[in-house]
């Protein structure tokens, strides 16, 4: 959607900087905690913010974190200060990178890279590693067990995730996130490969410690796991970098199967990826409604007793259905 | 870390934690495995026994309905039963259907409670809404024949305090009706939920013979497969006039408490539909002082309120006030199976554990 032109280094300033970059990402988060709120209202007989803002609470996630933003900023004694302060920044880098690899449209591309694919899959696999950092430098035995169970869990997600982008990769011929949504002109691949939809829409909720994979965080087992020591802003910054990871990764599921800005003229391209994000942001966020939380040692097993072959056989019959169609 | 050593760890679950109540459970954990898990009780102790021994034995009830406000009128029965007993008091018909009403009432309420908490233990939000929307029907109910929400001091020694109010019945019925359309809905969401079974099913086995030795009561010994129930073994009031079933589940873990409790509620609404249909009209309650004397004596007396038996035991010496009041509850019967069930589960089954057995702090500290 080119709205209007700029000279080129504004343009991608603004790109960054506004759309699709930062700021849209920023707004369409508020606007996803709000949402999420007034779903699982909905669900569950409640009314959910209702004030402020006036239209049903809208502004009730701005009204939150510019709370957060008021208070103290509390390092406990025994904590690494550094590494303490460091985590929520760095977990907030992590997700606020992925946004610059996953295009709205070819025309809102921050970064058109050939190689987008593996460095999305990179970036993943580092936000554990903050997760420990976090858990560790805390010191704080809830923090560590939470920590540790990201680390187990990212064990058993992380791989099916991997070989269900690359069954869509294999099917596309390309890592760049453009090309693989030109691709799916003629069907999506969510109709071609199902099965790795599936896999990746369960990784994506154990990415984002969703329910019910929410473990590293259960509340009743280890008050909130990693995150137990981190209050005021910083546990603002953590909240809103999950967030923005959600959002990355619901953009990247509709660009991997359901065919990205694909669809009749009438809408604007980019107007398409978000309205099929909204649409992947809602089923995301409805097993919060209805499951309760699985055991750390189920999830391994679920990993890799039933995610993983599910997302090998789905590597093989995508071979299959490429040979057929040719 | 203390020690420096991740091999076993000692946590304090408690009392501020967000899965402990007023409570502390101390686990000692090897990896993800529970080694040793320690209750400590007594942090909401208030010494509710020596209070009563300077009370009227009016003045008591609302004394004793305190520690279970989930439950009031089932930990106030056992009272009012042992001082009826010790006073010779004999209780019109009709006050016994009414407490038999109300009782069960309190019943599903504290049921539903319990299923709301379980829900919040296992991370589900949905069934912590909804069992605790579900239960304001009942307590609207329970409000307009004994007037507060909670804390109702409606069953005294020689019945109840006020008749129930005309067009009960009613009231009462549509709101059954109500409870009894949302249970397969819970049951849908949470007990036969995939996830829940997988999370509970041969999770904290009590064999009977076990729950037995441990002495434990309850739904926690039902769900073990013991029928006991006070209601059954020693009826009181009307429980002999209705009909009811008992129900049991073999498999002692936390998958089969929870379907006892739930099947309970059932049962409950069986007999409020009973009570209703047959309550005679009469008095609610004999005459006779407001300041009672018993005469020399000890006596026993025991109901089943909803976490399971609720004993008293009261020593009289012929004055106003009880010499020696003694109170078994429930939850503290079912303290000796959290080391029990604990040691050798994983870490993540300590709230799961935890909450089949229904426990309540206040109910065991007094």
């Amino acid at each position: 959607m080119v709205l209007f032109s700029l000279p080129e280094p504004f343009f991608t300033l603004f790109q960054i900087l506004i759309f699709p970059g930062l700021l849209f990402a920023l707004l369409f988060v508020m606007f996803m905690v709000w949402y999420e709120r007034k779903l699982l209202a909905k669900m569950q007989v409640r009314v959910g913010p209702l004030y402020a803002g006036g239209l049903e609470g809208i502004l009730q996630p701005v009204a939150d974190f510019a709370k957060l933003l008021f208070k103290e900023i509390i390092v406990p004694k025994q904590a690494d200060r550094m590494f303490f302060i460091l985590a929520p920044t760095l977990m907030m880098a992590l997700s606020v990178s992925m946004l610059a690899l996953v295009p709205l449209s070819p025309t809102n591309a921050i970064a058109n890279s050939n190689v987008a694919i593996l460095m999305i899959i990179a970036l993943l696999s580092l936000s554990p590693l903050v997760v420990i950092v976090a858990g560790w430098a805390s010191n704080n035995k809830y923090s560590m067990i939470g920590g540790l169970r990201a680390l187990h869990q990212m064990t058993s997600y992380a791989i099916p995730m991997s070989l269900s982008i690359l069954g869509v990769v294999l099917m596309a011929g390309s890592f760049n996130l453009i090309s693989i949504v030109e691709s799916q002109k003629s069907a999506w691949y969510i109709l071609l490969q199902p099965l790795g939809a599936i896999v990746f829409y369960l990784a994506a909720l154990a990415e984002l410690e969703r329910v019910p994979f929410d473990i590293p965080e259960a509340e009743t087992e280890i008050v909130m796991g990693w995150e137990t020591e981190y209050s005021g802003i910083n546990y603002g910054i953590i909240m809103t970098a999950t967030y923005v990871k959600f959002y990355a990764l619901a953009v990247l599921f509709t660009e991997l199967f359901l065919g990205g800005w694909l669809g009749p003229a009438f809408v604007p391209p980019p107007i398409w990826t978000i309205l099929k994000t909204f649409l992947v942001v809602t089923v995301m966020m409805i097993p919060r409604g209805v499951y309760p939380r699985f055991r750390i040692d189920q999830m391994l097993k679920f990993g890799w007793t039933t995610l993983l072959p599910l997302s090998l056989i789905n590597l093989v019959l995508g071979l299959v259905v490429m040979n057929f169609l040719g | 870390m203390e020690g420096g050593s991740l091999s076993e760890v000692t946590l304090s679950i408690g009392p501020q934690h967000p899965g402990s109540g007023h409570f502390r459970l101390l686990i000692s954990i090897d990896g993800d495995t529970i080694t040793k898990a320690i209750p400590d009780p007594g942090y909401v102790h208030r010494g509710v026994e020596k209070q009563a021994e300077y009370r009227e034995y009016l003045q008591n009830i609302p004394l004793l309905e305190r520690p279970v406000i989930s439950d009031s009128n089932g930990s106030v029965y056992g009272y009012v039963l042992s001082v009826e007993k010790l006073a010779a008091l004999v209780v019109p018909e009709r006050a016994q259907y009414i407490r038999v009403l109300m009782a069960e009432l309190n019943r599903i309420m504290s049921h539903l409670y319990w299923l709301a908490i379980y829900g919040i233990f296992l991370g589900h939000s949905t069934m912590f809404m909804w069992p605790f929307g579900d239960r304001e029907v009942i307590i609207d109910l329970a409000q307009s024949v004994m007037g507060t929400r909670l804390t109702y001091s409606y069953f005294v020694p020689g019945g109840v305090r006020n008749d129930v109010p005309e067009g009960f019945k009613d009231k009462v019925l549509p709101a059954l009706e109500f409870i009894e359309k949302r249970l397969p809905e819970y049951e849908a969401i949470f007990v036969e939920n995939p996830v829940f079974v997988k999370r509970t099913k041969g999770v904290g086995v009590l064999r009977s013979e076990d729950a037995i030795k441990l002495g434990v009561v309850g739904p926690t010994l039902r769900g073990s497969g013991v029928n006991a129930d006070a209601r059954k073994d020693e009826p009181y009031d009307a429980y002999d006039k209705v009909d009811f079933d008992v129900p049991t589940f073999p498999e002692g873990d936390c998958l089969s408490r929870s379907k006892v409790r739930i099947e309970e509620m059932r049962q409950s609404i069986r007999i409020v539909r009973q009570v209703l249909d047959s309550i005679p009209q009469g008095a609610f309650r004999t005459k006779h002082p407001s300041i009672l004397k018993p005469p020399h004596g000890s006596v026993y007396a025991r109901a089943e309120a909803a976490r399971g038996t609720f004993a008293y035991f009261i020593t009289s010496k012929g004055d106003k006030t009880p010499y020696r009041l003694k109170i078994s509850s429930p939850s503290f019967r079912n303290l000796p199976a959290f080391g029990f069930l604990m040691k050798g589960s994983y870490l993540a089954d300590m709230p799961t554990i935890y909450w089949s057995l229904d426990y309540w702090p206040l109910e065991a500290d007094r």
